[in-house]
C-alpha cells in the first residue's frame, strides 16, 4: 500500500446509502462488476458516475454506506479505482465490506471538502490535506484486525496466506 | 457485573466471558445469503479453495423470485447447483423472505447467524446473535466456520405498558429510529425490553429486530420466553427452546424508555428512516401505491390487521394495493384464514412471498413523482426502483387505512 495518495475528490453529503451507491434496478448487473460500476453513485450524483477517474477520493458527511449489505456498493467503487473512501461517518457494514475488498476507508471530520478540491492523505501519519483550501485533518488508524486485513489486500487474501483471522494479539 | 443479552449469548458460545469491546473470533451456527449476494460469495468461497461450507449455509431465491430477467435465473440456478452438489440447502422462489424462513425453520436462541443481508438481525426476536455482513464475510465464515466480532455495547430499550388499539410494533420501531437517528445504534447492539416487549408475540419482535439496522445497529434482540417456547413448539422446534435473558445488573451504554400507551401511529418520511413523525403531523399526502409486506411486516398478525381494516370496504380507485406473505407458511395460513380473499375483494393484488417490490428488483416499481406508503424497512431514495418517486414507511394498519383513503391516514379513524 502507497503511504500517500493523492488526488481530486468527489463531494457528498450525509446519508449516502447502498440505493444511491448501487440502486437496485441494475441488481440483475451484479454478476458483471464493470457495467455495475458505470452506475455507481449515478443518483447522489451522475456527473461521478460519468467521469470519476481512477485515484480519485469519494468524500461524503455523516453515516454513508446506510442500509444493505451489499458488498457491490464498496466493490463498485474499487472497480472504479477510487484510492479511499473519507466520511465524518460510516455504517457499520459498509465499513467493513470496503475493508474486506482492500478499499480504505478513513474517518476524519469532512467539513468544508468540495468536488474538485486535491487532497493528499498520509496514511502512516493519519493526516489529510486539502491542498485546495488548505485545511488539515487528521484521522486515527484502523483497529488492527482491520489493518490486518487491508494489508493483506483484503480478506480473502488475508484468510488464504495465514490460514484465518491474523492480528497482533489475536484472541 | 452482569451481562446483557448479546454478551451472554456470545460468551456462552465461547465459553468464556466476554464483554463489549472485547475483539473475538467466535464460531457461526448459521449462514444466509440470496441471490444478490450469494453468487458473490461463492466466488470467494472458490477464491479460498474450499467446496464443502463448514457451518450449515442456507441460500434463498428471494430478492428476485420468480425471476424477472435471464442474468437472475442463472444466478438462481447457480445457487441451487451448489445446493444439490451438497453444499448447502436452497429454498427456491416461493417459499419466502429468507429473515422468515430462518425465524420459522432455523433460529433458536443462542445461535450465532451470520448472513449476506443486513436484516439478518430479525432472528435476534429468537434471542439469536443475528448480524449481516457482505458476502466475503460469508464466504469466509462458510470456509472456516467462524467470524471475527467486536462485541456490541447495548441501548437497552425498554417498552412500557399495554399499546394502544391500531399501534403496532411498527411504531415503536420507528419511533425508537426516529428517536435514536439513523447512525445513533451504530456499532453497538439494540436490546428490547420491558413489558410492552413481555407482552408482544415473536412475529412483533421481528418487526423490532429487523430495524434495528435502521439505527445501525449490529443487531436486535429480546430475550427467549414463553413466546418464543410457543413459536418454536407451533414448528415443531419446542427442543430448540432455551430461556436466555440479559442480567438484571448488565451494564449498558445508554437506555431509552418508551411508554407504550402515549404512542402513535408512526410515518417515516422520504428519505431517510430516522425522518419519523406522528400520523397526526402528517398532513396531506396523497399515495399512488400501498404496499404491505416484506421482512419487516409481511407476516400473519400484520396480514390480518390490514385485513381487519380492508374487509367489506374498497381500496381508493387512485391507489395500487400490492400485498405480499412473508413465506409459504404465512401465505397458506392467510389463505386459510381468509385474509387475502378480503384484500383481493378490496381490489389489492397478491404477490408471490419475496423481496423484490421492497429492493426496486421487480413487482411494483413506481413512476416517476409517484408516493409510496410501505411497511417495509427503507425509504432511501431510489429504494423502490425510482428515484423520482417517494416512499413512505408505516405500520400495516396505517397502510390498510391509506388504501382505503387514498392519502395518509390514521388507521384509529377505523376503530
Amino acid at each position: 500500500m502507497e503511504r500517500i495518495l493523492r488526488g481530486k475528490i468527489w463531494r457528498f453529503g450525509d446519508g449516502i446509502s447502498t440505493d444511491h451507491i448501487i440502486p437496485g434496478r441494475y441488481y440483475h448487473l451484479r454478476g458483471n462488476l464493470q457495467a455495475l460500476a458505470e452506475h455507481a453513485l449515478e443518483d447522489a450524483d451522475p456527473e461521478f458516475a460519468r467521469s470519476a477517474q481512477p485515484g480519485d477520493f469519494v468524500v461524503a458527511g455523516k453515516n454513508f454506506g446506510q442500509g444493505s449489505s451489499r458488498e457491490h456498493a464498496a466493490l463498485v467503487l474499487k472497480e472504479r479505482g477510487i484510492a479511499a473512501v473519507i466520511a465524518s461517518s460510516f455504517a457499520r457494514i459498509f465499513f467493513r465490506n470496503a475493508v474486506n475488498v482492500g478499499l480504505m476507508p478513513i474517518i476524519c471530520d469532512t467539513g468544508g471538502f468540495e468536488t474538485g478540491d486535491e487532497i493528499e492523505v498520509d496514511l502512516v501519519e493519519g493526516r489529510v490535506r486539502n491542498l485546495t483550501r488548505n485545511l488539515e485533518r487528521t484521522f486515527r488508524p484502523l483497529p488492527p484486525v482491520m489493518r490486518a486485513i487491508l494489508e493483506s489486500g483484503g480478506l480473502v487474501p488475508h484468510v488464504l496466506r495465514y490460514g484465518g483471522f491474523r492480528w497482533p494479539d489475536t484472541p | 457485573m452482569g451481562l446483557t443479552l448479546a454478551e451472554k449469548i456470545i460468551s456462552r458460545r465461547l465459553g468464556e466471558t466476554v464483554r463489549a469491546e472485547d475483539i473475538v473470533v467466535v464460531p457461526v451456527d448459521l449462514l444466509l445469503a440470496h441471490e444478490g449476494t450469494g453468487p458473490l460469495a461463492l466466488d470467494r468461497f472458490s477464491a479460498l479453495e474450499r467446496t464443502r461450507p463448514a457451518t450449515q449455509t442456507l441460500f434463498f431465491s428471494d430478492h428476485a423470485a420468480p425471476a424477472p430477467r435471464r442474468e437472475l435465473a442463472n444466478v438462481q440456478k447457480r445457487l441451487r447447483t451448489f445446493a444439490e452438489e451438497g453444499g448447502a440447502r436452497f429454498y427456491p422462489p416461493g417459499e419466502g423472505i429468507c429473515h422468515q424462513i430462518v425465524a420459522e425453520q432455523w433460529a433458536r436462541p443462542g445461535q450465532i447467524i451470520l448472513g449476506a443481508d443486513s436484516h439478518t438481525c430479525t432472528a435476534g426476536a429468537l434471542a439469536a446473535f443475528a448480524t449481516g455482513m457482505g458476502s466475503t464475510d460469508i464466504a469466509v465464515a462458510m470456509a472456516l466456520g467462524e467470524t471475527w466480532l467486536r462485541i456490541p455495547p447495548t441501548i437497552r430499550v425498554e417498552v412500557e405498558g399495554p399499546l394502544p388499539p391500531m399501534v403496532m410494533a411498527k411504531d415503536v420501531i420507528l419511533h425508537v429510529i426516529g428517536l435514536l437517528g439513523a447512525d445513533g445504534a451504530n456499532y453497538q447492539a439494540l436490546e428490547f425490553g420491558g413489558s410492552t416487549v413481555a407482552a408482544m408475540s415473536v412475529e412483533e419482535r421481528m418487526t423490532l429486530c429487523n430495524m434495528a439496522v435502521e439505527a445501525g445497529a449490529k443487531t436486535g434482540l429480546c430475550a427467549s420466553d414463553e413466546q418464543t417456547r410457543q413459536f418454536l413448539a407451533e414448528r415443531g422446534r419446542a427442543e430448540d427452546y432455551l430461556p436466555l435473558a440479559p442480567d438484571p445488573d448488565a451494564v449498558y451504554e445508554r437506555r431509552v424508555e418508551l411508554h407504550a400507551p402515549s404512542l402513535s401511529p408512526q410515518v417515516a418520511f422520504p428519505h431517510f428512516v430516522d425522518n419519523v413523525r406522528p400520523v397526526e403531523e402528517a398532513g396531506d399526502v396523497p399515495i399512488d401505491q400501498v404496499f404491505i409486506g416484506t421482512c419487516t411486516n409481511g407476516r400473519l398478525s400484520d396480514l390480518r390487521m390490514a385485513a381487519h381494516i380492508l374487509r367489506g370496504r374498497q381500496v381508493h380507485p387512485g391507489v395500487r394495493l400490492l400485498v405480499c406473505p412473508a413465506s409459504r407458511e404465512v401465505y397458506l395460513a392467510a389463505l386459510q384464514e381468509g385474509w387475502l380473499q378480503i384484500f383481493i375483494e378490496a381490489g389489492g393484488l397478491i404477490l408471490p412471498p419475496g423481496c423484490g417490490a421492497c429492493v426496486g428488483v421487480h413487482q411494483g416499481i413506481l413512476a416517476d413523482g409517484e408516493r409510496c406508503l410501505s411497511t417495509q424497512n427503507r425509504n432511501f431514495q431510489g429504494r423502490m426502483g425510482n428515484p423520482e418517486a417517494e416512499i413512505y414507511l408505516a405500520s400495516p394498519a396505517t397502510a390498510a387505512a391509506t388504501a382505503v383513503r387514498g392519502r395518509i391516514t390514521d388507521p384509529r379513524e377505523f376503530l
